[in-house]
């Protein structure tokens, strides 16, 4: 029964979330095209340092200790999850422990002591954000629903933790009364945690009682993860997964350089070539005439989208933005979740719809003003912070290319900055030819 | 002080090791033409084989990308590259670092490419290699200097020690800010902000990043970029500190510390 039940769980989570996960994919391919399939030395280097060894994270040292906690943590209890899997279809209880023998106490062990790291750990973010009210997780972005996120997550790490040692606590006491599935006789896991805090708080329990309660932690530990790993596509915390490809698919160049946009460059090409002809028609008729820059989702890069779902808002983008630390309306951290939001609603919209349907709304007024846009200093430190390598100054420049290039919708002191370079060359008004004169001043 | 040109070079049949590219604020800002000076004085002094483009130099259009406008960054960018191309440059140093990150990264993909560095890595080069000696100017011995990164300069290109390793050369003490390096503040001037009113806040950008740097208790604020150092100046003044707190652009502590 308990195998017939587990199998249909397992099979509905795992379909559910791949599901789930197809619908992330097909939203971030509604992206453009740019060419990240170069330097994969360079790239899987940048993962393993950044993604993998969490390298970024470490410019803020204790929140990066306590993310580390709860981060090996997770990716240990993994190989417990083979074991719970393989308990699960074939009936067996803790299959590898006397396969494994002394290994296995080992694991578990590690496993345990990274368990109580992680618990302290997570109570320490629930404090930071909930009691102490740290300045990057009380941002107008977060009230509402990611707020709430961020402790749904939180509480069920706690509920998840909880799971564990109630399941290895509550075996620990009866296998010492000879109770435990593991085996007739009586003995003793002797894990590093469980083996003390088990009698401490289950000793007197009845036998009936305590195999209740390894159950309870064994479902509930599964539970939970079935339910962590179909939370994700909902959630910011999708990043213990996109963390991976979001650095492979890193923007490898120096920061200071934006794109340069070949649209522009032929056009340019055009005015400047004195036997071009201006009515011949266009080399490829078939296309259609792209956007110059971005409007809404669909014209930014796929990068840009994966970017958006890699978020975890954790709001180190925002609180080294100079506009944002200036109490500008810019938040680099909002840019992003305003993307993703936008790219979901875009997403449910052509699959319900079909593709291209056009809903009336777009990134740039309908989630993002041109205020914020224009508070921007293109200074990179939200780009440089990000634990993760998500770039929000390129989704700035693109929506302010569109804003300038398409709408024409310039801050008028930057509209009298442009017709001076255009007319003089210099974003003054001097003359070109007086360019030198500083030369023969004292 | 002399100044050659190129269209001056090639008309007597010479070719520069080096062209000065002295930017739209070291052509016509009058605290910027200072740096500009402050470089040449240095060049001269060292004997080194260069060029400025004088009245043929245009805007770099790096404000005009940074605003969004393509179209004007990449008249200017084919343009300037135009001239560049027909003097054969190969190599171009700058005293800003907005013109530094545009020619360095922004314009090989529209057919210029050169090596392009920064006046404070020519400046160490120059003193690395002995063309160059600090002696017999002012002294700069145990002052404390802080340094603010230009955004365009360190985030942007990775350079940090150069500038750092000029000050250091002056016997002085550097000091940093809290936010220092990659962590710098910026100064507010950046993605064409220099030439917009600030949007709406609470706080002007350029006297948060002033807050840093007295609170180092530094003599001298140096910096290495002639936006940063109008954002910087206006800070210290709103501190009404102008008497006790110098901006000065690396360039010019050197040619002060080289008696030049």
């Amino acid at each position: 029964m308990e195998i017939i039940l587990f199998a249909i769980l397992l099979s509905a989570g795992v379909g559910f979330f791949a599901y789930n996960a197809w619908k992330v994919r097909y939203n971030i391919l509604l992206g453009q095209d740019i060419d990240r399939s170069d330097k994969k030395g360079e790239r899987i280097k940048t993962m393993i340092l950044v993604a993998f060894g969490q390298k970024k994270m470490f410019s803020r040292p204790i929140p990066a200790l306590l993310h580390l906690a709860i981060y090996v943590a997770f990716v240990i209890t993994q190989i417990e999850l083979i074991e719970i899997a393989i308990d699960g279809l074939s009936g067996h209880h803790r299959f590898f422990y006397f396969k494994l023998g002394g290994f296995y106490t080992f694991m578990i062990s590690f496993i345990e002591i990274l368990s109580v790291l992680a618990f302290v750990a997570t109570l320490a973010f629930l404090i930071r954000r909930n009691l102490l009210k740290l300045p990057r997780f009380t941002m107008k972005e977060l009230i509402g629903w990611p707020t709430k996120d961020a402790n749904i997550i939180l509480i069920a790490e706690v509920v998840l933790i909880a799971c564990i040692f109630s399941m290895n606590g509550a075996d620990e006491v009866l296998y010492s009364r000879g109770g435990s599935h593991v085996a007739f006789a009586k003995g003793h896991f002797d894990f590093a945690i469980s083996s003390y805090l088990g009698p401490l708080l289950f000793e007197n329990l009845s036998i009936d009682a305590l195999q209740v309660i390894e159950r309870i932690g064994w479902w509930g530990h599964i539970l939970m993860v079935f339910a962590f790993l179909n939370y994700l596509p909902y959630s910011k915390h999708f990043h213990i997964l996109l963390a991976f490809p979001n650095t492979f698919y890193s923007n490898l160049e120096e920061k200071g350089k934006f794109t340069n946009m070949e649209s522009v460059t032929n056009e340019v090409k055009l005015m400047l070539d004195p036997n071009a002809d201006p009515y011949a028609a266009p080399a490829n008729p078939e296309e259609a005439p792209k956007r110059f820059g971005a409007k809404d989702v669909t014209d930014l890069t796929w990068k840009n989208l994966l970017d958006a779902y890699t978020c975890t808002e954790c709001g180190r983008c925002s609180s080294s933005c100079p506009a944002n630390v200036t109490g500008k309306l810019l938040s680099p951290r909002k840019i992003m979740m305003d993307t993703r939001d936008r790219l979901v609603e875009v997403g449910e919209n052509y699959r319900k719809n079909g593709k291209g349907y056009d809903d009336g709304k777009s990134l740039i007024g309908d989630y993002i003003t041109e205020e914020e846009l224009w508070a921007c200093t293109s200074c990179n430190a939200c780009v440089q912070e990000c634990p993760v390598n998500i770039d929000p100054l390129s989704i700035i420049v693109d929506l302010r290319r569109y804003l300038v290039m398409e709408e024409s919708k310039v801050p008028s002191e930057l509209t009298g900055m442009l017709t001076n370079i255009e007319n003089n060359g210099a974003p003054w008004q001097f003359a070109q030819n007086e360019r030198l004169n500083w030369a023969n001043e004292d | 002080m002399i100044v050659p040109t190129m269209a001056e070079k090639m008309a007597n049949g010479e070719s520069p090791d080096i062209l000065f590219w002295v930017g739209c604020a070291g052509s016509f800002d009058d605290r910027a033409k200072k740096i500009t000076k402050a470089v040449v004085k240095i060049l001269n002094k060292c004997q080194v084989n260069f060029a400025v483009l004088g009245t043929e130099e245009s805007c770099s259009g790096d404000p005009a990308k940074r605003a969004g406008n393509e179209f004007t960054f990449q008249m200017q960018a084919m343009m300037n590259i135009e001239v560049l191309n027909a003097y054969e440059v190969k190599k171009i140093v700058t005293a800003c670092p907005h013109c530094f990150n545009t020619l360095k990264n922004e314009y090989p993909e529209l057919g210029g490419n050169y090596e392009v560095i920064h006046h404070t890595q020519l400046i160490q080069d120059l003193i690395n290699t002995g063309k160059l000696v600090l002696e017999g100017g002012e002294t700069f011995k145990g002052k404390k200097i802080t340094f603010h990164d230009p955004c365009y300069l360190g985030r942007a290109n990775d350079v940090y020690e150069a500038p750092r390793s000029l000050i250091e050369k002056l016997d002085a003490e550097l000091v940093e800010m809290k936010r220092c390096k990659s962590k710098g503040l910026c100064c507010g001037a950046g993605g064409a902000q220099m030439f917009k009113e600030a949007e709406k806040g609470n706080k002007e950008i350029n006297v948060e990043r002033t807050e840093d740097a007295l609170e180092t208790q530094a003599e001298i604020i140096a910096t290495g970029c002639p936006f940063c150092n109008t954002m910087m100046t206006d800070g210290v003044k709103n501190f009404e500190k102008e008497g006790d707190v110098k901006v000065m652009d690396v360039a010019e502590l050197i040619a002060h510390a080289a008696d030049l």
